[in-house]
């Protein structure tokens, strides 16, 4: 048997982004000073992927014998990586010439990122969901050390690898015994089979294993040690893809494999995910206050997303899952674009990351400092913002699950975090200083940040366009 | 005793022989050199057991890829003067070699004096199957032809990855 020309349509987003990333690659070994081309087939390609996935996003049902997903939820998240791919894609353009690692192969990376992030959302069959968490991390693991003189860069790199590597060994441990104990690989049928028998203790320590090694991927507290280093220590705008693109790849997947159906037969994955999305949203948001970079304070924010969206896992009901597919689209537009705001105020040798740096930048860069406000309101969920019907969604959903504590702390662990993220606008507004050094921002920076800044307040006021798609799914 | 047989005991022998011989080596190079024996004998004992694919696994992955890694290691730690490993009494000598001989002695018991266990009636046949190239191959090729294809995009991706890491000047 070989691969139909039906498998290469029905998995059209993924054949799409393959195929440019090849190309990428091979005008980039035929040709010398290649960058500006490169990065424009990458982001032609990756709006044609959009588009592939958006058209196809009603064709639901298997393709490649079985072994992964097409149409809807797929779809709708490939989507949510090629919107995280194209706009990293726009605002690394000036950022990796400032740092000069202007280089074709940045961008092959990032399509091939893409690639496994979409495998991980459409895996029907583990083995496919492995492969394509592979495929991500090993991406990231390159693109943390990209600007390789630089110390922090390679520090990044080196973590990221070594406990990254180490987590993966625990996710295979956990499919290998998951395999064990039910002789399938395929996701479905391992749900369905812990339906039909009571779930076994090689079965139980399976998922276990797995749940850490997901954990680990989506940033969630004890498994976050990782987290604010390989954020500081990457470039900026990789960061910013990482954050964005990562976790809601391992969010996909673990909407996959923990399945609300599989979270309420087997009590103890509930019990020991609602403590992990605690632990994370506590510690990720009190950490996040002494901060003094932005860069790491953005980085231990991303450790509190990770506890509020993992409520909607706990949750596992319609509400929770429509709250976090709604919340990760959120999340992508609105951290990718605060991270672009320091990308373009970001010199040559890390300066400019701190609070302090921010200081009275409103009145020297009005649109830049707007735009970073509104990240940071959309970022602690204040109304009428996107980051506030995600939260509200997720929440609503743990209290019907009879989760209220886990609400009451999601809620009140938010307050905590206005304190942070707003006292970025207070000095970018309140304060006259501005000492800071003029933006490399291009016109294809700006472009992506302002269409981050439009989808943050059009998915704030119009959430019914998401959420109607979204119904569909489950 | 059937031919087959004697080949097993010729042949275990050979891979006790050499796991030993490679353990009382003094020099790093020569113990190298048995591994290789070792996992050669092994290789073959599953050819007896007619997992020829493992048995083609073993070689390609152990003594190829595996065995390039432990000579580089050796080559890099510059290990010269063997001399100075001198060898002391030690309580986690100790321990090790009661857990060896535990160990032992647990494996005789469940594969050869247990009767609970013993149910040592032959092959499966569904178990050769499995162990043959072809039967892979037809998996590899047809069930689980996107994950292989997957892998060539995964490899491609960590040799980029590689050359953009490692390479001096882009």
């Amino acid at each position: 048997m070989s691969i139909s020309f039906q498998d290469v349509i029905a998995t059209g987003p993924i054949t799409v982004v393959s195929i440019v990333a090849l190309v990428v690659l091979i005008v980039e070994t035929i040709r010398d000073k290649t960058e500006l081309l490169t990065c424009w087939i990458s982001i032609t390609g990756l709006v044609l992927a959009m588009i592939v996935a958006f058209t196809s996003i009603e064709n639901t049902g298997t393709a490649y014998s079985g072994m992964v997903n097409t149409g809807g939820y797929a779809n709708f998240f490939a989507v949510v990586f090629c919107i995280a791919g194209l706009l990293s894609t726009m605002l690394s353009k000036s950022y990796i010439q400032k740092e000069n690692i202007e280089h074709g192969e940045y961008y092959f990376l990032l399509l091939l990122a893409v690639v496994g992030m979409m495998l991980m959302a459409a895996a029907a069959d583990l083995i496919i969901f492995f492969l394509g968490l592979e495929l991500m991390s090993v991406t990231f693991y390159v693109m943390a050390g990209f600007v390789r003189k630089r110390q922090a860069s390679n520090e990044a790199a080196l973590k990221y690898f070594l406990l990254g590597a180490f987590a993966t060994g625990f996710l295979l441990y956990g499919i290998a015994l998951l395999y064990g104990s039910t002789g399938t690989t395929n996701i479905e049928s391992i749900i369905s089979r812990a339906d039909i028998l009571p779930p076994n203790t090689t079965f139980l320590i399976g998922l276990g294993l797995l749940l850490i090694g997901l954990a680990f991927k989506v940033a969630a507290v004890p498994f976050h040690m990782w987290v604010p280093d390989v954020y500081e220590g990457s470039p900026t705008t990789v960061s910013g893809f990482m954050s964005t693109g990562g976790k809601a790849a391992a969010f996909s997947a673990l909407l996959l494999i923990f399945a609300p159906k599989l979270v309420n037969l087997v009590g103890p994955i509930q019990e020991v995910l609602a403590v992990l999305s605690a632990l994370s949203m506590i510690v990720g948001n009190v950490i996040a206050i002494s901060q003094t970079s932005i860069k790491r304070m953005l980085a231990y924010s991303s450790i509190a997303h990770a506890g509020y969206l993992l409520t909607g896992v706990v949750a596992a009901n319609a509400s929770g899952t429509k709250g976090i597919l709604f919340y990760l689209i959120a999340y992508t537009v609105m951290n990718i674009g605060a991270f672009g705001v320091l990308s373009t105020f970001e010199s040559k040798d890390r300066q400019n990351l701190t609070f302090d740096d921010y200081a009275g930048l409103s009145s020297k860069k009005p649109v830049l400092a707007g735009l970073m406000a509104l990240f940071m309101f959309s970022l602690s969920g204040i109304p009428p913002f996107a980051g506030f019907f995600g939260k509200y969604y997720v929440f609503v959903g743990a209290v019907e699950a009879g989760y209220t504590w886990l609400a009451i702390v999601g809620v009140l662990m938010s307050v905590v975090s206005v304190y942070y993220y707003l006292r970025l606008v207070v000095l970018m507004y309140f304060k006259e200083q501005a000492v800071i050094s003029e933006p490399t921002v291009s016109s294809l920076g700006l472009t992506a940040l302002v269409i981050s800044g439009v989808a943050v307040v059009e998915l704030g006021i119009f959430p019914s366009t998401v959420l109607n798609i979204i119904a569909n799914f489950f | 005793m059937t031919a087959e047989t004697v080949l097993f005991f010729i042949v275990a022998a050979c891979a006790i022989a050499s796991a030993v011989l490679m353990v009382m080596q003094r020099n790093p190079v020569m113990s190298a050199i048995f591994l290789i024996g070792n996992f050669f004998t092994i290789a073959f004992l599953y050819l007896i057991l007619q997992a020829q694919l493992l048995a083609v696994l073993q070689i390609v992955v152990y003594t190829g890829a595996i065995m390039v890694l432990v000579v580089f290691v050796i080559m890099l730690l510059n290990l010269g003067d063997e001399k100075k490993l001198t060898e002391r009494f030690d309580i986690k000598k100790v321990l090790g070699v009661i857990l060896v001989f535990g160990f032992l002695l647990e494996m005789l018991y469940l594969f050869g004096i247990s009767e609970e266990t013993r149910v040592y009636a032959g092959l499966n046949p569904k178990a050769v199957a499995v162990g043959t190239v072809e039967s892979m191959g037809k998996a590899m090729f047809s069930t689980y032809l996107f994950p292989f294809e997957i892998t060539g995009l995964l490899l491609l991706a960590s040799i980029v990855g590689a050359v953009v890491l490692a390479k001096r000047r882009l």
